[in-house]
C-alpha cells in the first residue's frame, strides 16, 4: 500500500520552475531516497511533504488524505535536518520532549517515549546535557531521537549525515538502516551522495532539474540506467562515457568507432538509429579489464593510480574526460605505463544523442 | 593654517607613540641582555613597558578622579575642611535627593524595560511586512539626535498655551481638537516623569530594534522549522525558541540602556531642570557642583551615589563577559 502519493507536483520560485510535474508513490514502510545534484529540487520536494514549503499545483497525500493545506504538525511526520536544528537552550531530554509536551501527553508517557528513544539511539547518559556539550554525531542522534519520540507515520531526513565526518557517516548509515528495520516506519531520505542512496534505499528516486530522471531499486538503477544522467550519477567512480559515432548499422548490431583505434561490434540496436549517428558509450570502471588479448581492446597511458587496498583505479589518458579502469588491489601498474584495456560488450550501455539509453 | 597644524600634531603624536615603543623595547633588550642571562623572550618587564601608557592614562583619567571625588565628599563646599560624613547625612535627609533617588528608580524600571520590549516587538514584526524596512528606518532615526536636540523637539510636542489660544504643541492641539482641555504636561507632578521618559524611549528603541533585528537574523531557520513540525504555534515559538535564543542580546541591551538611564541628565536639564518633581541624581549633582557658587562636597557625594548604582551592573556585565570568553 502506498503511504505517500504525490501527483503532478509543481513549484515555482518566481519564474524558476523548480519542481516540474513530479508524480511519485512511496510505499508504506519503505526507505525511499531522493538523490540528485544540488539544485535538483530534492529538498524542496521533502519540504513540501513536510509542509514547510507551499505547493503551487498538484497534490500530496499521506495515508489517503490530501495534506496540501494541513500545517506540518497535522501531517503526522517528523523531520531530521542537516544542521540538526536542536533547541540550544534545552537539555537533550527537553529537546526530545518538546513536541510531546505540545501534544499535552502525560508526564509518564513523555518519560517513557523519551527513554525508549534514548535507549534505541544509545544516548541515555546524555539526556541532561545541552546540545553545545555534544559532538556532531551525538547531536544528530538527538535530532533523530526527537523525531522518533513523536511516533510519526513518516520520517523525513534532509541530508542528515552531510555535516558528519566520513567515518561517522558510515557508522550512522548502518544505524539508520537498522533503525528503519526496528521502527517499521516509512522513511524518505534526501541526499546528494549516491553512496548513501545505494546503501540504504529500498527505492531510489534520481532527480535532475526538477524532474524525476529515473526511480527504482538501487541495483536496477545501477545496472539499467535509463539515461546518461542516471548512468553518470549512480556508481563511484562514475561510469566512463566515450563519445563516438555509428560506422555501420545492421539489423542485430551496430559497429562503432572507439577512440579512433578500432571498429567494434555491439549487439545492440534500435530502429531510431542510423549510420553516422552520434552516440555515447557508457562503461563502468569494473567492466573494463586489463588484458593481453587485443580483442575488444585499445591502448592507453596511465596518468594516475589510486590504490584503495581492495581495488585499484587507473586513470588513462583520453581526449576529453579520462578513462577510469578498476583492477586488482595488488596491481603492479605504475604511472606512465601503457596498458591494453578490453571491455565486455554485453556490460556496456549505449546512449543516443538525446542522452537516452538504447 | 589650522588644518596644517592639525596634520603636524597628528604626525608628532603618532611618531612619539611609535618611538616610545621602539626605544623602550630597544632599551629593555639592551639592559636585560646586559644584566641577566635569561632568555630575552621570558622577560617579565616587557609586558609592563607595553602596558605602561595605557595604565598611566587609566590612572590619570579614571583612578585619580574617582579617588579625588571620594576625598571631596568628606570635605566642605570648598574642599578645604574635613567634615566627616556630614555630606552623606545631608543627602539622606534632603528632600530633593530623596526625590531624585525615587525618580531614578522610576526611570530604571520603566525605560530599559520599555525600550527592550518595544525594540524586540518591532524587530520581530517589521520582518513580516513589506514596509518593515521603511518603518525600521523611521524608528532608528532618532538615534542620530542628541538628547538635548530631542528635548527641544519634545518641548514643542508638549508645548502649552492657555485655553482659548491656538495650541502649537501637537499633543495639546490634538486634545483640543477632540474637545478636551489643554494641559501643561511637563508640570504635572509624577506623570511628568513619564513624559520625559518617553523622549529617552523614543531615542533608544531604535538601538534596541537594530540589535534585535541582527540577532533575529542569526537564528537558524531550520530550528524554527523543527519547532513548527514539533507542533509549536508561532506565539509559542516566539516565547519558547526565539526569546531564549535572544536571551544574551536582551541582557546586553537591557544593561546598556540601564547604565545610560542611571546617568540621565540632558533631558531633565533641558525639559524641566528638575522642577515639578522631575529631579534626577545627575541633574542634582550638576546643580550642587556648578551652580550657586558650587559645593564640591555635596556634588561629589551625589556623584558617588550614581557610581554606587552603576557598579553592580558593571560587575555583573564584566562577569558575564568573562563567562562568555571562557566558553
Amino acid at each position: 500500500m502506498s503511504e505517500i502519493v504525490i501527483k503532478n507536483l509543481n513549484k515555482y520560485y518566481g519564474k524558476n520552475h523548480v519542481i516540474q510535474d513530479v508524480s511519485l508513490n512511496i510505499d508504506s514502510q519503505s526507505f525511499t531516497v531522493l538523490v540528485g545534484p544540488s539544485g535538483c529540487g530534492k529538498s524542496t520536494i521533502l519540504r513540501m511533504i513536510a509542509g514547510l514549503e507551499s505547493i503551487n499545483s498538484g497534490t500530496i497525500s499521506i495515508d489517503g488524505n490530501i495534506v496540501n493545506d494541513l500545517s506540518p504538525k497535522d501531517r503526522n511526520i517528523a523531520m531530521v535536518f542537516q544542521s540538526y536544528a536542536l533547541y540550544p537552550h534545552m537539555t537533550v531530554y527537553n529537546n526530545m520532549a518538546f513536541g510531546l509536551k505540545l501534544e499535552k501527553l502525560t508526564k509518564d508517557e513523555i518519560d517513557s517515549r523519551v527513554y525508549d528513544a534514548a535507549k534505541i539511539l544509545q544516548i541515555e547518559e546524555l539526556l541532561q546535557r545541552k546540545p553545545k556539550q555534544l559532538s556532531g554525531g551525538q547531536r544528530q542522534r538527538v535530532a533523530i531521537g526527537r523525531a522518533i519520540t513523536r511516533k510519526p507515520k513518516v520520517f523525513l531526513f534532509d541530508e542528515p549525515l552531510s555535516n558528519l565526518d566520513a567515518a561517522l557517516r558510515v557508522q550512522m548509515r548502518v544505524e539508520l538502516a537498522k533503525l528503519h528495520d526496528q521502527l517499521d516506519a516509512t522513511m524518505i531520505y534526501v541526499t546528494h551522495d549516491q553512496t548513501e542512496a545505494m546503501t540504504m534505499a529500498d527505492k531510489i528516486v534520481v532527480l535532475d532539474q526538477g524532474k524525476i530522471s529515473q526511480s527504482g531499486s538501487p541495483m536496477d538503477l545501477y545496472h539499467n540506467p535509463k539515461n546518461l544522467f542516471v548512468g553518470g550519477f549512480i556508481g563511484s567512480p562514475k561510469m566512463n562515457f566515450i563519445k563516438t559515432r555509428i560506422l555501420k548499422k545492421s539489423s542485430q548490431s551496430i559497429s562503432i568507432d572507439l577512440l579512433g583505434q578500432k571498429s567494434f561490434l555491439l549487439k545492440k540496436t534500435s530502429t531510431n538509429l542510423k549510420t553516422g549517428d552520434e552516440i555515447t558509450l557508457g562503461i563502468r570502471p569494473e567492466h573494463l579489464k586489463i588484458s593481453k588479448d587485443l580483442k575488444n581492446a585499445w591502448k592507453g597511458k596511465v596518468f594516475v593510480v589510486e590504490k584503495l587496498g581492495s581495488g585499484t583505479f587507473l586513470y588513462l589518458d583520453k581526449e576529453g574526460e579520462p578513462l577510469v579502469v578498476e583492477t586488482d588491489g595488488d596491481s603492479k601498474i605504475k604511472v606512465g605505463d601503457t596498458i591494453n584495456v578490453a571491455f565486455n560488450p554485453d556490460k556496456c550501455h549505449v546512449f543516443n544523442a538525446n542522452k537516452e539509453v538504447i | 593654517m589650522t588644518f596644517f597644524n592639525f596634520i603636524v600634531y597628528v604626525v608628532i603624536g603618532v611618531s612619539a607613540v611609535l618611538s616610545y615603543f621602539v626605544l623602550a623595547n630597544w632599551a629593555h633588550d639592551y639592559l636585560v641582555g646586559k644584566f641577566s642571562k635569561k632568555n630575552l623572550q621570558d622577560s617579565i618587564f616587557r609586558p609592563w613597558i607595553f602596558m605602561a601608557p595605557a595604565l598611566i592614562i587609566l590612572l590619570v583619567y579614571l583612578i585619580y578622579p574617582v579617588s579625588e571625588t571620594i576625598r571631596l565628599s568628606f570635605f566642605d563646599n570648598y574642599g578645604r575642611e574635613f567634615t566627616g560624613v556630614s555630606n552623606y547625612v545631608w543627602a539622606l535627609n534632603d528632600s530633593d535627593f530623596r526625590q531624585s533617588i525615587l525618580n531614578n528608580f522610576l526611570w530604571l524600571i520603566v525605560v530599559p524595560t520599555t525600550c527592550t520590549f518595544l525594540g524586540l516587538t518591532i524587530a520581530t514584526l517589521a520582518d513580516r511586512v513589506w514596509w518593515g524596512v521603511f518603518a525600521k528606518t523611521l524608528i532608528f532615526m532618532p538615534m542620530a539626535i542628541s538628547f538635548v536636540g530631542a528635548s527641544v523637539i519634545w518641548k514643542f510636542v508638549y508645548e502649552y498655551r492657555g485655553a482659548g489660544n491656538d495650541q502649537i504643541g501637537i499633543l495639546n492641539a490634538i486634545i483640543v481638537y477632540f474637545g478636551g482641555d489643554p494641559h501643561a504636561w511637563i508640570a504635572i507632578p509624577f506623570w511628568n516623569n513619564f513624559f520625559l521618559m518617553v523622549i529617552m524611549i523614543w531615542i533608544q528603541t531604535g538601538l534596541a530594534m537594530v540589535i534585535f533585528s541582527a540577532a533575529l537574523r542569526a537564528i537558524p531557520e531550520e530550528t524554527l522549522e523543527a519547532a513548527r513540525i514539533d507542533g509549536a504555534s508561532e506565539v509559542r515559538i516566539f516565547f519558547y525558541i526565539i526569546i531564549p535564543f535572544l536571551s544574551e542580546t536582551i541582557v546586553v541591551i537591557w544593561t546598556t540602556i540601564t547604565i545610560l538611564v542611571l546617568k540621565v541628565f540632558d533631558i531633565v536639564l533641558a525639559m524641566t531642570n528638575g522642577q515639578w518633581g522631575t529631579e534626577v541624581l545627575a541633574n542634582l549633582m550638576f546643580d550642587w557642583m556648578f551652580r550657586g557658587g558650587g559645593d564640591s562636597g555635596r556634588g561629589s557625594t551625589i556623584a558617588l551615589f550614581i557610581m554606587l548604582g552603576v557598579i553592580p551592573i558593571m560587575i555583573w556585565n564584566l562577569r558575564r563577559f568573562k563567562m562568555e570568553q571562557e566558553r
